[in-house]
């Protein structure tokens, strides 16, 4: 088993004949993906990477049945993208786009939770089942299949804690980049739920970093909800606070989001936090005494 | 990006939103002027930073003669403003909000933001108004008042209603508050606002409301939309080497240790400054080159790293997925090449073409310490910084 995505899932990527799509497709087919089209507005009916191109998701849904999808359409579009693939049935959506006006996405995340849509993102790295499927920009050589589910808000920390857990003989059982914006259209909680139910995750690493309180609510679900080991990294211990504007932030953060508060609640919610990047397999590790 | 009081007031303005009469300006003469032009016997000045606590740093004074606003813009213009919420060189004044001086009743507290944990923009509003809302906040967070406003039907009547309830309004003050809050949050939302507060809101002797001050912040991610604001943007309210960055989507913060970092990914970036610390260093700098970045850029990047004269070892920390370590590699290169860098750089390359970036960077000649791991990245960079 995995979590959200195999060697079955049918994926369309928007935005398909774009030249870092275009890129990032070729390594996902070449990893085993997949992908059965694309969709370019306009460019219907064209062939690229020897796969149909059409110019709506519904369009693509109708003519190769695909039930997830890839977005790496620009900024200014991606609301429209991504909701035009919700109400065209499309379940599984990962936005790899970065620089999403926020209040796009407050309106894109509700419609996509009335849906029942699943969107991973935006701004994240995707998703990827090794040795099945992947769906995102993550390095592909850094897998392995494996035992340890992994999820993070930043991405190239993601392939950090892969690489160690890989480098120390895991493997993993899926990794989740949820990505590092305000609003994103899935949660810690939502990726903590799917590893526990799924029997390939043994052990969990999650990665977070300051600002919001997500991690802070994922400790109090792990310990209410989670039997199985996590180990998690938080970033930014040493950033600065940065300027600020006025009190609302503050406010509304209600004293929570520093680093030393995250590591805090999850250590009391059982977890096993270390405070280096470099120290997460090792964490892993002493944890399950694997 | 922030907008400075005066500008979010002609904002205000625009939304037919209360605000006092006030002109900015930007010499003694023009303050004085202003003050003449305003009428009146009492005036408010206020320096215009992008920072608050600015009445207990003395940059708000109350005053009863223009030649009073000559004196303070005077005092304050070409100066920089520090207050609690800047660092301790402060911010540069370059303009003077001459106001019209409001008779006091009561101070509330009114503000937006997007909640990250609701997902939604909440408004919150409070009776005790002033400078002290962060404690009351966090001492007596139930005279916060918040409402939450629906991300598809959007604010409505009765939540403007709610808080003024709660803010204990008279029924002519309701009818005004009710329409400042709609107005509030219809400009919110066309203008791509991540944050609107209104510190204080006051109900004047003739029990109007009116908006005191206005602070704003837009989302710097909607620029592309919100050109007439981006263009008012002033960037000397930016540390400029920060400015430099953006203009090549950098993104850059200046720290105060002596460690440059040129890093892929915000995470990854703090992550590589806490592990500098670990190490006993300090980093000088975070800085994401961001998930599309080129060679031209990451020698943009070096060289605004460099540009912090106390730089005295960089650690560049790729672990690419977008971006190509060759590329990177590329970039290195060229800026090395062109430019006299008379410190060491340690550079760890992993992921997306790793080897043929490192293999570049081999064969370059260049003097370039390489590294396999992060931790070893992190600990020769902190053993060449302090031998240099």
């Amino acid at each position: 088993m995995s979590i959200l995505i195999d060697e079955n899932t049918k994926v369309i990527c928007q935005g398909f004949t774009g030249s870092q799509a275009t890129q990032h497709c070729e390594q996902c087919i070449d990893y085993g993906t997949n992908l059965v089209g694309g969709v370019t507005p306009g460019k219907g009916g064209q062939t690229h990477l020897d796969l149909p191109v059409f110019d709506s998701v519904t369009e693509a849904v109708q003519k190769t049945e695909a039930e997830a999808s890839l977005i790496f359409v620009p900024a200014r579009f991606c609301k429209s993208s991504i909701l035009e693939s919700a109400e065209a049935g499309i379940k599984l959506i990962v936005c790899i786009t970065e620089g999403i006006p926020t209040i796009d996405m407050i309106e894109v995340k509700h419609r996509c939770d009335e849906m029942g849509v699943r969107l991973i993102g935006p701004n994240c790295p995707g998703i990827i089942t090794p040795g099945k499927s992947k769906m995102g920009i993550m390095p592909a050589s850094i897998h392995m299949p494996g035992k340890v589910g992994v999820i993070s808000r930043s991405g190239t920390l993601t392939y950090e804690a892969v690489k160690q857990t890989t480098d120390e003989g895991f493997g993993q059982s899926s990794c989740v980049g949820i990505g590092g914006d305000p609003i994103p259209g899935t949660s810690f909680i939502d990726v903590l739920e799917m590893f526990e139910k799924d029997d390939q995750t043994e052990a969990i690493v999650m990665v977070g970093e300051i600002g919001g309180t997500a991690e802070e609510t994922a400790a109090q679900y792990i310990k209410d909800n989670v039997s199985k080991p996590v180990v998690s990294y938080i970033a930014g211990v040493t950033a600065p606070s940065g300027k600020r504007m006025g009190h609302a932030g503050a406010i509304i953060a209600g004293g929570k989001g520093t680093a030393e508060d995250k590591f805090k609640a999850l250590e009391s919610a059982g977890v096993h936090t270390v405070k280096s990047p470099a120290e997460i397999g090792k964490g892993i590790k002493e944890l399950t005494g694997w | 990006m922030n907008l400075h009081e005066y500008q979010a007031k002609e904002l205000f303005r625009e939304y037919e939103i209360p605000v006092s009469i006030g002109k900015a300006v930007d010499s003694p003469e023009d303050a004085e002027e202003a003050a003449k032009s305003i009428g009146g016997n009492k005036w408010v000045v206020k320096a215009q930073v992008h920072a608050g606590g600015r009445g207990k740093a003395g940059g708000v004074k109350l005053i009863d003669s223009p030649k009073e606003a000559h004196e303070f813009a005077n005092l304050w213009l070409g100066k920089n403003l520090v207050t609690y919420q800047t660092n301790e060189n402060g911010q540069p004044v370059s303009k003077i909000l001459v106001e019209t001086c409001t008779d006091i009743e009561n101070e509330l507290y009114l503000g937006a933001v997007i909640d990250r944990e609701s997902q939604r923009l909440i408004f919150m509003a409070s009776e005790e108004g002033g400078v002290n809302i962060e404690e009351v906040a966090e001492k007596t967070p139930e005279k916060i008042f918040k409402a939450p406003i629906d991300p598809i039907k959007g604010a409505n009547q009765e939540q403007a209603v709610y808080l003024a309830e709660n803010l204990n309004l008279s029924e002519s003050q309701t009818e005004q508050f009710v329409d400042l809050f709609l107005k509030l949050s219809k400009l919110f939302l066309d203008k791509d606002l991540s944050l609107l507060e209104i510190n204080p809101l006051v109900i004047n002797v003739d029990q109007n409301l009116i908006c005191l001050d206005a602070k704003i912040n837009i989302d710097s991610n909607a620029l592309y939309r919100q050109e007439e604001l981006h263009q008012i943007n002033d960037e000397s309210q930016e540390d400029s080497r920060e400015v430099e960055a953006s203009k090549w989507d950098l993104n850059y913060v200046a720290l105060d240790g002596n460690i440059g970092c040129m890093v892929n990914g915000a995470g990854l970036a703090m992550g590589t400054m806490d592990i500098i610390k670990l190490y006993g260093g300090d980093p000088a700098n975070f800085l994401d080159v961001g998930g599309t970045v080129d060679a031209k850029r990451v020698s943009e990047a070096f060289k605004i790293i460099l540009s912090d004269e106390n730089v005295k070892a960089v650690l560049i920390n790729i672990f690419g997925g977008i971006v190509r370590c060759d590329v990177i590699a590329d970039g290195v290169i060229e800026a090395v090449s062109q430019m006299e860098i008379n410190v060491p750089v340690v550079v760890r390359l992993e992921g997306n073409q790793a080897e043929l970036g490192t293999k570049k960077l081999r064969e370059s000649g260049l003097n370039i310490i390489g590294a396999n791991s992060l931790e070893e990245a992190a600990s020769k960079v902190v053993e060449v910084s302090k031998g240099s």
